[in-house]
């Protein structure tokens, strides 16, 4: 398994110039009367990816994802797999196999049935069936229950019903539509890995359409945030996370503390910002905004830090304030800080000791601060 | 444990009585002895021996058989077919005109039914008989599988369709590996439905057959005019017999397939 951590560690055919997509979608728009679920959209996907459509109900991911499968067809534009064009291909010609929501396994059918259905639409010889279907049933470990139907199986099982019934026929691309949101937490966290294994192991291509972003996170290669039928963001979990190209990305994905500003100087690789919060902020920014606009500053919680003693780089990137509410969550503390002007900003510590000495408890004066490199600057 | 009142007690001899009782003293003269319907003269099968005999009244009992089959069978094919465009394609123009007609029948009174399609067949010169009969029983028949089909589908995951296609079926395999096994409860009972309104149907009935085609229930009415033979007794006996033989046949297995079904999932999730 270590090769296989390396490969993952070095895919990056996104940052290659020359590398072809596997799927591409190029200004594709849906729409249904005069709603636009998907509005002037393009994508490339490439082989062997992870790619997950993250955003929240009704910002065009599933309609994205009905039409690689084929259930809808693009209002203006098109998507090309694998060199090919998907116009007006219907889903039962296309090389991609989908695993739904809903888990959509046949009822009047056993597991076996179910998985060898597809296999069966193709004419596949007999003997080869009941080969791949064995295979299947043993890579979803499910080997025990090919004689069930589908209301004989725990939620659980019945995933892997339907995860085997989309992979039996090895298709190009796999598509899941929230292939985990009917399971509880603890076995959507196994699953999870489960899934990306599974990926490595076959070499195929996934797109996984999601409003978790943890599950993303955890996943994906890459991610795009959707939001109002467009693409917001597209990029790798850690820049995403660490460098999220909008306000809407940095407060859709996971916490964050956001200050509003003016830019007082910029240059030498940082810029200044005079807060609303009534302190100034010197950050890293690498292309600054110009002197005199607004802008906003993100941090997330883990990179504030909380003391009681005034901070070396006070009063530059420090604020006072009071603490407002604790949130113990065994492996972090999550502190709300409330600064002078009223403004609650959130800092997260982890819990690296079992016990600390003298911790810190309501209504105690502390200070905030971070590093110049904590946070992202989001222009307006 | 509720206590019974009185009351409670009263109405339900009386609503049961009301309902059953005229159809117990059917059964019970049917066993009678005498050639007089209201006088008991002990017990005897003689009226159904005499009813084999009766050839008559066996040629209706086919017609009846034949039609209810026919008819049924078709109603069923054209019902699910109806229902499935009327759940399917929702928007289509005149949709609600459109599912308008197909219910109109269920409220239209059997007489202005029969009478409308006499006229018809009149009109174009179809000579009535078998054929006009049964014509007539799939029309007002199908409307009834359609509500029975509808309301299933109406609870269809439309999803699994889509599984199905995915992996590759075609819509017309589709419709038959996955659509119809999993509605095929509805549509039976769409079918069974069917064919007990045809059984038992006199008004449409006796407004499009012909010379050669006379239904039971036809033959049953121009009997009694001429008076209520222990005959008629007897093959009502063995219709009231058939129908709840199916009924009870049919609540069984559904019923056994439900607590198998409870039995499944308790084992699946004790896993």
């Amino acid at each position: 398994m270590k090769s296989l951590g390396s490969i993952r560690r070095s895919f990056a055919p996104w940052a290659d110039a020359t590398a072809v997509p596997f799927i591409a979608v190029k200004n594709v728009t849906k729409k249904f009367g005069d709603f636009v679920a998907v509005d002037n959209l393009s994508l490339n996907i490439y082989p062997r990816e992870f790619f997950a459509l993250l955003g929240a109900s009704g910002c065009g991911k599933s309609t994205l994802l009905r039409m690689l499968a084929g259930f809808e067809q693009p209002t203006s534009g098109e998507i090309v797999l694998d060199g090919q064009s998907l116009a007006g291909i219907p889903p039962y010609r296309r090389p991609v196999n989908m695993m739904f929501q809903s888990y959509a396994l046949f009822p009047h059918m056993t597991v076996e049935n179910n998985i060898a259905f597809g296999l069966k639409q193709d004419g596949m010889p007999k003997p080869q069936i009941a080969e791949r279907v064995d295979q299947m049933l043993r890579l979803v470990k499910l080997d025990k229950f090919a004689k069930r139907k589908p209301h004989q199986l725990s939620g659980g099982q019945r995933q892997r019903v339907a995860l085997a019934r989309s992979l039996a026929k090895r298709p190009k691309v796999l598509l899941l539509d929230e292939p985990l949101g009917a399971l509880d937490k603890k076995l959507r966290e196994e699953t999870q890995f489960e899934l990306m294994d599974l990926q490595q192991q076959l070499g195929l291509t996934f797109v996984v359409v999601t409003h978790d972003q943890e599950e993303a996170m955890t996943m994906a290669d890459r991610i795009a945030v959707m939001a109002h039928g467009k693409v917001i963001q597209v990029a790798t979990p850690p820049e995403i996370y660490e460098a999220p190209n909008s306000r809407f990305v940095a407060d859709f994905i996971g916490d964050v503390n956001i200050f509003d500003g003016t830019v007082t100087s910029a240059g030498n690789g940082t810029v200044d910002i005079a807060t609303e919060a009534g302190f100034s902020v010197r950050v890293a920014s690498s292309e600054p905004p110009a002197v005199g606009t607004k802008a906003g500053l993100a941090i997330r919680p883990e990179k504030i830090r909380v003391s009681r003693d005034k901070p070396a780089c006070a009063p530059l990137n420090a604020a006072q304030g009071e603490i407002w509410d604790i949130g113990y969550l065994g492996d972090m503390t999550i502190f709300h800080v409330r600064l002078k002007d009223g403004k609650v900003i959130k800092a997260s510590s982890l819990n690296a000791v079992r016990a600390v000495e003298d911790p810190l408890g309501y209504d105690q004066q502390v200070w905030v601060s971070f590093d110049e490199n904590a946070g992202v600057v989001l222009k307006d | 444990m509720v206590k019974w009142s009185r009351f409670n007690i009263a109405s339900i001899v009386f609503g049961f009585a009301f309902l059953y009782l005229p159809i117990v003293l059917l059964v019970i003269f049917s066993f009678n002895e005498s050639k007089l319907v209201t006088v008991w003269a002990g017990f005897s099968t003689k009226w159904y021996v005499q009813l084999l005999h009766n050839q008559a009244l066996l040629d209706a009992a086919w017609v009846t058989v034949r039609v209810g089959l026919i008819s049924a069978t078709v109603a069923t094919v054209l019902g699910t077919l109806a229902a499935l465009a009327m759940t399917r394609y929702t928007r289509f123009r005149g949709r609600m005109l459109f599912s308008g007609m197909i219910y109109a029948p269920l409220v239209m009174p059997e007489v202005i039914t029969g009478l409308s399609m006499l006229l018809l067949f009149v009109a174009i010169g179809f000579d009535r008989g078998f054929w006009t009969l049964t014509l007539a029983h799939i029309t007002f028949t199908m409307c009834f599988v359609a509500v029975v089909v509808q309301s299933r589908l109406l609870s269809f995951d439309r999803s699994i369709e889509e599984a199905a296609m995915d992996l590759g079926a075609t819509p017309v395999a589709t419709f038959l590996q996955v659509t119809l096994p999993v509605i095929a409860p509805a549509v039976f009972s769409g079918w069974v439905l069917a064919f007990t309104l045809s059984l038992d149907d006199l008004v449409i009935s006796n407004f499009t057959s012909g010379p050669g085609a006379t239904t039971l229930p036809m033959k049953i009415y121009s009997q009694v005019r001429l008076g209520v033979t222990p005959e008629i007794n007897a093959v009502c006996t063995i219709l009231i017999g058939i129908v709840a033989m199916g009924v009870l046949i049919a609540s069984v297995v559904s019923r056994r397939r439900e607590v198998q079904r409870v039995k499944d999932e308790q084992a699946a999730f004790a896993l």
